[in-house]
């Protein structure tokens, strides 16, 4: 089970365990509800703002260990984080996780998403590491102005 | 059509080690397909029927007056008349499509447009209108589901659906609350994709029947697992797909009763379904010609009888006495584990070679990582019946389903794998 051990990192079987960060809270700035049509996993993101900084995210979802650990990690990298910063490192997280296994994730930018590098080997994965991470994006797109 | 008393014996485990020898696909290395219920995978006489066709014969068929279209046409005729036969049909009832979806999609549209006001007289007892009701299941799979969902918007008919129960078992009590006057089409699928649970077809049918209402049968999974029969099942349509019966891809059938198919009005309209086309109007063939409007899937056609005689030769009594006995072993096995939740029939109630489940706090995408990793390619996700999932109170299942080429030796290699899985999410540390 090699392969899958390098998918499934200690931290991402822990944080799907124990998540972080989890269920909305009222007074959100901005939220997107993304759906992954092949399996039904939903992830609900919500974005709460200090003007230009993000003050937190919360999340609410279900789905498998890749998805939600990565709504976990999301939830703990944005904070503090501007809004252009926040639009930033999603792109590179993009960029990691499309990169089929050539590109490991910036630990210094994207923090514990490093864990989730193994995902990338696996394209059939690739969309749950990416649902919150869409949802933040599409969230931050359509912010009230 | 019992699965508890099979009519034939089960195939030995020698005679499935010969079957799959004509199977390329499952020479590759180290792999356990246990996603047939997908698609299935296809003999090499499937493969060289195609070919063999294509080199030789292929021209347009129903088209052009050269020897080698009129071969061609004969081949593609045979093709249809191999199909029909298959499922207790005469000739003229089967129409080709390019799988279930269209099929159903067909009989939806056809609706649709008699409710519009086309083909006359005929159509009348076709036409909904606000009041009347279309009745489905909640185990549909989507393809049986959706079409309808949209005919009833187009059309200001109602949509209601008979529930299941925590077995997913239809709810025959509610059927016969919720199928009454107000119905016109009662649409069922024969066996679930998900449950693998035979359907009671002749009650549904008798409920149809007496308020005069139209069945329409999804049996995208009996046709290519039980002896199947048009006329001992009653129904007035039904659909099904090629490449889920060892066939190929973009092939299917609608079989409709010669009276009804000829009473529907044309769904997909163009060359090859009309008689006479002036710049104002047209006039249309009968069934099945009617139906098949452009030019037709012909080396799939011809394909797709292959399987036909490929299942035959193995007899279709002995492939569902065969699916019979790997559905117990999937579900008895998956039973036994701690951890996993067993979905539909109980063990040891009838059902078709696959088993669907759940790992208690695991997501079957990721039981489907450790399966995948162990060589075991099994369908995670909803597999297209979200209604149901959420009926069982699940977002995503695991299914294991089998075929007649399926070993026991394979749905023990899969059941090993699911203890590996179970274990390594930690469910039982
Ligand atoms: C019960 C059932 N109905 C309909 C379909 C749709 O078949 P197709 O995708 O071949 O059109 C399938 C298979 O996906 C099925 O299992």
């Amino acid at each position: 089970m090699s392969g899958t051990g390098s998918l499934y990192q200690e931290l991402i079987l822990d944080l799907s365990r124990h998540p972080r960060a989890k269920g909305l809270h009222d007074g959100a700035d901005a939220s997107s509800h993304q759906v992954n049509p092949t399996c039904g996993d939903e992830v609900t993101v919500q974005l709460h703002l200090d003007g230009d900084v993000v003050r937190a995210v919360r999340w609410d979802g279900e789905g498998c260990a890749i998805s939600q650990a990565s709504a976990s990690i999301l939830a703990e990298l944005a904070p503090g984080l501007t809004l252009d910063d926040l639009g930033s490192r999603i792109a590179l997280f993009r960029t990691a996780m499309r990169s089929k296994g050539r590109i490991e994730p910036d630990e210094e930018l994207l923090g514990d998403a490093v864990a989730l590098g193994g995902v990338s080997k696996y394209t059939a994965r690739v969309k749950c590491a990416m649902l919150p991470w869409v949802a933040a994006e599409d969230a931050l797109a359509h912010r009230a102005a | 059509m019992t699965l508890t008393a099979p009519a034939a014996p089960a195939l030995s485990t020698d005679e499935v080690l010969a079957l799959r020898r004509d199977f390329p696909l499952l020479q590759r290395e180290g792999l356990v397909y246990l996603d047939s219920t997908a698609t299935s995978q296809r003999p090499r006489q499937v493969l060289d029927a195609e070919v063999a066709y294509v080199e030789h014969e292929h021209a347009a068929v129903h088209r052009g007056a050269h020897t080698l279209a009129a071969e061609a046409t004969e081949r593609f005729e045979e093709a249809r008349g191999t199909v029909a036969a298959f499922i207790g049909a005469d000739d003229d009832e089967v129409v080709w499509t390019s799988g279930a979806t269209a099929a159903l999609n067909l009989v939806a549209g056809a609706i649709g447009n008699a409710s519009a006001g086309r083909g006359g007289a005929e159509a009348d007892r076709f036409r909904l209108r606000e009041g009347d009701e279309v009745v489905v299941t909640e185990l549909e799979h989507h393809a049986d589901l959706v079409p309808w969902q949209e005919l009833a918007l187009r059309t200001g008919a109602t949509l209601r659906w008979i529930p299941v129960d925590d077995d997913g078992a239809l709810r025959m009590d509610e059927a016969a609350r919720i199928v009454g006057p107000r119905t016109r089409v009662l649409a069922f699928s024969h066996v679930s994709n998900v449950l693998g649970a035979v359907n009671p077809v002749a009650d549904l049918v008798a409920l149809a029947r007496e308020h005069g209402a139209l069945t329409v049968l999804d049996a995208c999974q009996s046709v290519p697992h039980l002896p199947f029969d048009v006329r001992t099942l009653g129904v007035d349509l039904v659909a099904f797909s090629g490449h889920k019966m060892l066939g190929p891809t973009g092939i299917g059938a609608l079989w409709g009763r010669r009276e009804v198919l000829n009473a529907l009005p044309p769904f997909l309209t163009g060359g090859s379904m009309i008689t006479t086309v002036t710049m104002e109007r047209s006039e249309y063939l009968p069934a099945p010609q009617r139906f098949e409007a452009g030019t037709q899937p012909t080396s799939q056609a011809i394909g797709l009888a292959e399987a036909v005689r490929y299942l035959q030769g193995v007899g279709m009594e002995r492939v569902a006495a065969h699916e019979a006995a790997i559905g117990d072993r999937l579900a008895e096995g998956l039973d036994a584990i701690d951890g996993v939740r067993l979905l539909g029939p109980r063990p040891g109630a009838p059902r078709v070679g696959l088993a669907s489940f759940v790992v208690d706090g695991v997501h079957a995408h990721d039981v489907g990582q450790v399966l995948d990793e162990a060589g075991v390619a099994v369908r995670v996700g909803h597999h297209c019946a979200q209604p149901l999932h959420r009926r069982l109170g699940v977002t995503a299942s695991t299914r294991a389903s089998g075929y007649v080429y399926t070993t026991e030796d394979e749905v023990d290699r899969f059941l090993e794998a699911t203890v590996q899985a179970v274990r390594f999410f930690g469910v039982r540390s």
